[in-house]
């Protein structure tokens, strides 16, 4: 296996859509490392492992985990400032206080 | 109602998976531990992409915890006495592979004459993956740094130039590209005890996950 084995970060649209209830194929993710900002279609993922590595497509440093056991999942984001999220223009949602 | 226990999000059947195991009768078939099956194949799992480390600038270094730290260049490693230990590997993916050969130094030797008091390990390498275990665990005639596969060079997909062996625990405690190990007073879970996976990780005990 070469450094040519990772997939690209839409693979994970399955994975994550079955812990959260947003669509985050579109979200966009901040690199704690180098700061790129970059959609998660993005990342390269390595999948021959004990969990998802989804790493960061500029400085390839650790941007998510995410380890499936039968009755539980794990998600680690350590390696990423933020994710933004589209969401629809035309709901209700919370203002600042 | 889990109807697959297998992790889905990756394929580990990658070997072969043949309960006729053909040139072995059935009778002399070896145990697996609970939740294995025996492959033939030498499956390949990565965190990330294959370091690539030159042989003259390759290190290993043991760091204590008072801060003294013990290196090896890859002529020193070659210098000290060497073993060729024949093991059985389990990966928490679920494959076994038995009888696997190996070339390579005991943690006895390089940890001999290291004073410490430390109870743990954290193991860490070339590319950034680290990986705890006790210290304890690398004594004993139970762990190497292993340099040689089937009598040949360790390829890098498998870890080398370098890669720690410590067959008793699951595969992902036994690093590849193994760079050092720093020597510790409390225990500093790695890459995958700190994303659910488990903190010691016995294959005879199914040690998979957290709170298993
Ligand atoms: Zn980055």
């Amino acid at each position: 296996m070469t450094d040519m084995s990772y997939l690209d970060g839409n693979m994970l649209d399955g994975p994550l859509r079955e812990l959260f209830a947003v669509d985050l194929s579109g979200a966009t993710g901040r690199c704690e490392s180098c700061g790129t900002v970059g959609p998660m279609a993005g990342l390269h993922v390595f999948s021959h492992a004990p969990g998802l590595i989804g790493r960061c497509p500029a400085c390839s440093e650790v941007m998510l985990r995410l380890v499936r056991a039968p009755d539980r999942a794990w998600l680690d984001l350590r390696g990423s400032t933020y994710l933004q999220v589209p969401l629809p223009m035309d709901q209700p949602y919370p203002r600042p206080l | 109602m889990v109807s697959d226990p297998t992790p889905r999000w990756y394929d580990c059947r990658v070997g072969i998976v043949s309960p006729g195991f053909q040139g072995r009768p059935r009778s002399a078939e070896p145990a697996l531990p609970p939740g294995q099956y025996l492959t033939e194949d030498f499956p390949v799992l990565s965190a990330g992409p294959t370091p690539r480390v030159p042989l003259d600038t390759w290190e290993f270094v043991v760091s204590a915890e008072g801060g003294a730290e013990y290196r090896w260049s890859w002529n020193e490693l070659m210098g000290l006495p060497q073993e060729a230990p024949t093991v059985d590997l389990h990966c928490v993916t679920r494959w076994s592979k038995l009888g696997t050969n190996w070339q390579g130094v005991s943690l006895d030797t390089l940890l001999e004459g290291i004073d410490t008091a430390a109870r743990y390990a954290l193991v860490h390498s070339y590319g950034g993956y680290t990986t705890n275990l006790p210290l304890d665990d690398l004594r004993g005639g139970r762990a190497w740094v292993a340099h040689g596969y089937d009598g040949g060079p360790l390829p890098a997909e498998h870890g080398g130039p370098a890669r720690l062996l410590v067959p008793h625990l699951y595969l992902w405690k036994s690093a590849k590209w193994v760079r050092g190990i720093r020597l510790l007073v409390d225990d500093k879970p790695g890459f995958w005890e700190t994303a659910g996976y488990h903190d010691y990780g016995d294959p005879w005990r199914e040690q998979r996950y957290q709170g298993d």
